[in-house]
C-alpha cells in the first residue's frame, strides 16, 4: 500500500476544469517529483490533495484513509503538510515564532522538535529573533521548510522549493531535503527545474495539460529523450 | 496648549482602545466594521443600566473613592459590560458576517450589512434608553494641577491609566501567548494559517470577542469624561478609522500611535476651530494620510 | 371631494419615493454599475439641497435679516437652482474622488462618511451660510401659482417625474454604450480592465461624478419638496442608510429595480408610521420612530442574506452585452 494514492482526479477553479483525470502513487519513503510546462496543473494537484480545492472526481488516500474531502486542518492532523509556493511564511512574526505555529496543533512540548530543525538549518537558530518578512528568500524558504517539519509529518508536499533561489541555495536546499528523506520523511516535490529534482528523486510524474504523461523512476525519466526535450533543454 | 494637549491624550487614549479592537477586527475579517463605534455606545449604556438601575436595585451603592467620583461599583461594571458587548459583537458575526463569509459575497457586502448592524444598535439603544443625554457620573469634579502646565482632572488621569492598562494587557496577549500570536499569524497570512491547522472560525469568534470587548471598555471610558448619548460611538466613526489607517490597517502598533495623534490632533484644533468640529479634523487628517502615505505610517497587513 | 384629497396625499407620498428613486439611480452609478462603495449620500444630497435654496431664495433684507442669515441668495428660478445643485455636487465628487479612487473601496467608503458628516457640520455651524441649525424656510415652489395649496402635490409630482423619466432614460441609454460597458468591466475585474488599456481611474471619477449629479438634484428636488431645510434633516439613515437598502432590495446594477425598491421601501417607511402610531401607546410614542429604524436595520440584514441580489436582480441585457 502506497503513503499517497492519488487516483482518477478531476477538479479546477470554478468552472473552469484543470486536471481532467490523474493519478500518483507515492511510496512511503520516496522522494517524489512532479514536473511538466507551465499551466499543467501540478499546483492544482497539490492543492487538491491538501484539500485546498475541492476534488470534483476520484479520491486521495493517505496511509490508507481516505481524505479526499477532508479540511486542510484536519489532513494536517493526519500527518500531511504543505508548504506552499508563494507567501509561505508569516512575514510580522519572528522566525521562532513562524515554527512555533508550526506546532500549534502540537499539545506536547515542542521545544525539543524545534531543537532538531535548528540542527537542520543553524541559520534558521541564528536568526530566531528575526521577523520572517526581512529575510532572503533562501532563509524564507528555510523558515518555510521549519514551520512544517515542527509537526514531525509523514509526507511533506512542497510548491517548487527552489522558485527564484540562487543556484547554490536551491543545491542547499534540496541536501537539506535529502537529509530531511533520510530520518524517514515522505516527499512529493513540484517543480519547475526538472533537472535538480529528478537528480534528487525516487520516481517521478509528468504532467501535461491535466493529464499523466510518463512516469518512472528518476533516473529513467533523467535519461528520456521527450523529457529530455521538452525540459531539459537537450 | 499644553492643556489641549493634555486632554487630547484623554480622548485619544479612548480612541486607541476603540481603533486598536477596529484594527484586529479588520486583519482577520478584511472589512471595515462600521459598527465599531455603535459597540462603544453600547457599553456605555450598559455600565449605565448596571450602575444606575442593576446594582443599586441589589442594595449596592458606589461611593466615590476620592479624588475620583466613582468607586468600586463603576469598576466593576467594566467586567459585565464589557462581556455582554463582546458576546454582541460574536453573536453579530455568528448571525450576519459568518452566514456572509459563506456565500464568499465581496468584503464590501460585509461591510455593508456591517453598517445595517450599526443600525439595529443604536436603534435599540434609542428603544430602549430614548433619546436624551445621560449621566454615568454625578457630582462635582475638581481639575488637578500637573506639571507642565496640564490640567486633568482625576478621572482623566484614571481613565488614561485604565486605558493603557488594557492596551498593555493586549499587547502581552498578542505577543507571549500560543494564540495570540495565532491572531497575529492569522491577520499576517489567513491561508498560511489555514494550512497550519489553526483554527481560522475559532480565532475570527475570539476577535470579534475581544474588539467588542475593548470598544466597549472605551465606551464606558467615554461616558464618564463626557455624557452617554445614542450617538457617542457613531461620532467616533471618523475618528477611528483615521487613527487606523494612519496606523496601517491590520497593524495594532500602529493603532496605538494612531489613537493618540488623532485625539492629540483634534484637540488642538478647538484652538482654532469649534469643538464639534473635531470629527472633520479627524476627516481631513484621514484624507491627508490617504494622498501621501495610504499604507500608513507603519503599513499593515 | 374626499377621493381627491386621498389621491392628493398619495401623490406627496409619489413625490417623495420618486425623489429618492433618483437618489438610488445615483447611488447605482456609483455602486450597482462602477462598484463604488459611496456611503456618504447624504453629503451629496445636503449640497444639492442646499445650493438650490440658496440659488433660488432672495437674501433676506430689513428685519427679516437678523433672523435669517444667509451667505447669497439669488432668487433664480427653480430650473437655474436644481442645476446648479447637480452641478456643484458633481463638483464636489472630484475631490473625494482623487485621493480615494485609486485605493481599496473601503477608502471611499470612509472617506464619503467623511464628507457627508463635514457638511452637515460646516451648514450647522457656519450660521452665516445658510442659517445654521435653523435652516432655511419658505423655498420656491415652481410653479405654485396654477393651484391652490392643496393640490400642489400634482403639479410637484408631475415635475419630479419628468426629473426621474429623463435620468432613467438617459442612464439606460448610457448602460449599454460603450461608456457603460467599461464601467460594468471595472466594477467585474479592474486590472483586466487596466491591463486593457483603459484609465481605470478616469472612468471611476466620471461614474462618481455623474451619480453625484444625480445625487444632487435630487437633493434639490427634495428641497423644494420640503421647502424647508435644516442639517438635521440631512441624517446617515435618511440621507444614506434608507437609499442603500432600497437599492439591494431592488437589485443593484437594475435602473428598473430600484426604483422599485424606492416605492416598496418608502411604503414600507410610511405604512409602518401609520401602523406605530395605532398600536404603539402614547407613552412610548416618542419611541417609536426608532422601532423603524430598527426594522430597516434589519430587513437590509435579511435582504442581504437571503437575497442579495434583490428583488430584480442585474439586468440581463446588459450583462449579455459584455
Amino acid at each position: 500500500m502506497s503513503l499517497l494514492e492519488v487516483g482518477g482526479v478531476v477538479s479546477g477553479y470554478g468552472e473552469m476544469e484543470i486536471l481532467h483525470d490523474v493519478s500518483i502513487q507515492v511510496e512511503k519513503g520516496d522522494i517524489v517529483s512532479l514536473i511538466g510546462p507551465n499551466g499543467a496543473g501540478k499546483s492544482t494537484l497539490m492543492k487538491t490533495i491538501f484539500g485546498l480545492l475541492r476534488a470534483w472526481k476520484g479520491y486521495v488516500r493517505f496511509a490508507g484513509e481516505e481524505i479526499t474531502h477532508l479540511q486542510p486542518e484536519q489532513i494536517v492532523r493526519r500527518g500531511l503538510c504543505y508548504v506552499p509556493q508563494v507567501d509561505n511564511i508569516f512575514p510580522s512574526l519572528t522566525v521562532r515564532e513562524n515554527m512555533e505555529m508550526g506546532a500549534f496543533i502540537r499539545d506536547d512540548n515542542y521545544q525539543l522538535r524545534m531543537d532538531e530543525i535548528y540542527e537542520l538549518f543553524p541559520d534558521l537558530k541564528d536568526r530566531r529573533g528575526t521577523r520572517a518578512g526581512k529575510l532572503s528568500g533562501g532563509m524564507r524558504q528555510m523558515v518555510a521548510l521549519g514551520r512544517a517539519l515542527m509537526l514531525d509529518p509523514q509526507m511533506m508536499l512542497l510548491d517548487e522549493p527552489s522558485a527564484g533561489l540562487a543556484p547554490l541555495v536551491v543545491e542547499l536546499i534540496f541536501e537539506r531535503i535529502r537529509a530531511i528523506n533520510r530520518e524517514g520523511v515522505t516527499f512529493l516535490i513540484v517543480e519547475q527545474n526538472a533537472l535538480k529534482v529528478l537528480e534528487n528523486s525516487d520516481q517521478g510524474y509528468v504532467l501535461v495539460e491535466g493529464r499523466n504523461r510518463l512516469n518512472g523512476t528518476g533516473r529513467e525519466l533523467l535519461e528520456d529523450k521527450q523529457i529530455g526535450e521538452l525540459f531539459l533543454g537537450r | 496648549m499644553a492643556e489641549l494637549v493634555g486632554y487630547g491624550f484623554v480622548l485619544g487614549s479612548i480612541i486607541t482602545l476603540g481603533a486598536v479592537g477596529l484594527t484586529l477586527i479588520y486583519g482577520i475579517v478584511n472589512f471595515g466594521n462600521f459598527s465599531h463605534g455603535d459597540l462603544m455606545t453600547l457599553g456605555a449604556y450598559l455600565a449605565l443600566l448596571l450602575t444606575a438601575r442593576i446594582f443599586p436595585a441589589l442594595g449596592i451603592s458606589d461611593r466615590p473613592l476620592s479624588p475620583l467620583s466613582f468607586g468600586w461599583v463603576m469598576l466593576l461594571s467594566f467586567i459585565p459590560a464589557m462581556a455582554v458587548t463582546g458576546l454582541v459583537a460574536l453573536v453579530a458575526d455568528r448571525l450576519v458576517y459568518r452566514p456572509l463569509r459563506r456565500l464568499e459575497v465581496k468584503p464590501v457586502f460585509l461591510a455593508i450589512s456591517s453598517l445595517a448592524v450599526a443600525l439595529v444598535l443604536r436603534s435599540l439603544v434609542y428603544i430602549l434608553w430614548g433619546p436624551d443625554y445621560h449621566f454615568l457620573i454625578h457630582g462635582l469634579r475638581p481639575m488637578l494641577r500637573l506639571p507642565l502646565g496640564v490640567k486633568l482632572r482625576p478621572d482623566q488621569v484614571f481613565i488614561i491609566i485604565i486605558a493603557w492598562a488594557m492596551v498593555a494587557g493586549l499587547y502581552l496577549f498578542l505577543q507571549r501567548t500560543k494564540i495570540g500570536k495565532a491572531l497575529r499569524a492569522m491577520a499576517d497570512n489567513p491561508n498560511l494559517a489555514r494550512i497550519t491547522g489553526i483554527p481560522t472560525e475559532r480565532m475570527t469568534i475570539l476577535v470579534w470577542f475581544i474588539g467588542g470587548s475593548m470598544a466597549a471598555a472605551g465606551g464606558i471610558l467615554l461616558g464618564i469624561d463626557s455624557q452617554v448619548r445614542p450617538t457617542m460611538g457613531w461620532a467616533l466613526l471618523l475618528p477611528l478609522f483615521a487613527a487606523i489607517v494612519l496606523g496601517g490597517i491590520g497593524n495594532p502598533y500602529g493603532a496605538l500611535v494612531g489613537g493618540l495623534v488623532l485625539g492629540i490632533v483634534q484637540q488642538a484644533s478647538t484652538m482654532w476651530l469649534l469643538p464639534s468640529y473635531k470629527p472633520a479634523v479627524a476627516f481631513l487628517v484621514l484624507i491627508l494620510i490617504l494622498m501621501f502615505r495610504p499604507q500608513g505610517i507603519f503599513g499593515g497587513t | 371631494m374626499e377621493v381627491v384629497r386621498i389621491l392628493h396625499s398619495m401623490a406627496g407620498f409619489a413625490v417623495t419615493a420618486s425623489i429618492y428613486a433618483i437618489f438610488a439611480l445615483g447611488l447605482n452609478v456609483h455602486w450597482g454599475y462602477t462598484g463604488l462603495f459611496n456611503i456618504g449620500i447624504a453629503g451629496f444630497f445636503a449640497i444639492g439641497a442646499y445650493t438650490s435654496a440658496l440659488v433660488t431664495s432672495p437674501q433676506p433684507t430689513g428685519v427679516l435679516a437678523h433672523y435669517v442669515k444667509q451667505a447669497f441668495g439669488l432668487n433664480m428660478p427653480f430650473l437655474v437652482g436644481v442645476t446648479a445643485a447637480g452641478l456643484v455636487s458633481g463638483l464636489l465628487a472630484i475631490p473625494i474622488g482623487i485621493p480615494t479612487l485609486r485605493l481599496r473601496e473601503d477608502y471611499l467608503a470612509i472617506a464619503t462618511i467623511g464628507i457627508a458628516e463635514t457638511i452637515r457640520l460646516i451648514f450647522n455651524n457656519e450660521r452665516w451660510l445658510a442659517n445654521g441649525p435653523q435652516g432655511m424656510i419658505g423655498l420656491a415652489k415652481p410653479l405654485g401659482w396654477l393651484v391652490p395649496p392643496n393640490r400642489y402635490n400634482f403639479i410637484y409630482l408631475a415635475i419630479v417625474l419628468a426629473f426621474l423619466l429623463i435620468i432613467y432614460l438617459a442612464l439606460e441609454r448610457g448602460i449599454r454604450s460603450p461608456w457603460g460597458r467599461v464601467l460594468r468591466a471595472v466594477r467585474e475585474d479592474e486590472v483586466v480592465t487596466s491591463a486593457a488599456g483603459k484609465n481605470v481611474f478616469l472612468f471611476k471619477m466620471q461614474s462618481l461624478v455623474l451619480g453625484a449629479v444625480i445625487m444632487g438634484i435630487g437633493g434639490a428636488l427634495y428641497a423644494h419638496a420640503i421647502r424647508a431645510i435644516q442639517p438635521g434633516v440631512f441624517t446617515p439613515l435618511f440621507g444614506t442608510l434608507i437609499i442603500w437598502v432600497m437599492l439591494i432590495l431592488g437589485g443593484s446594477g437594475n435602473n428598473k429595480g430600484v426604483i422599485l425598491g424606492a416605492f416598496i421601501i418608502w411604503g414600507i417607511w410610511s405604512g409602518t408610521a401609520l401602523l406605530i402610531d395605532h398600536i404603539v401607546p402614547v407613552t412610548w410614542s416618542a419611541r417609536a420612530p426608532y422601532l423603524r429604524f430598527l426594522l430597516i436595520g434589519l430587513l437590509l440584514i435579511g435582504i442581504l442574506l437571503t437575497r442579495p441580489q434583490g428583488l430584480l436582480g442585474e439586468e440581463k441585457q446588459v450583462s449579455r452585452m459584455m
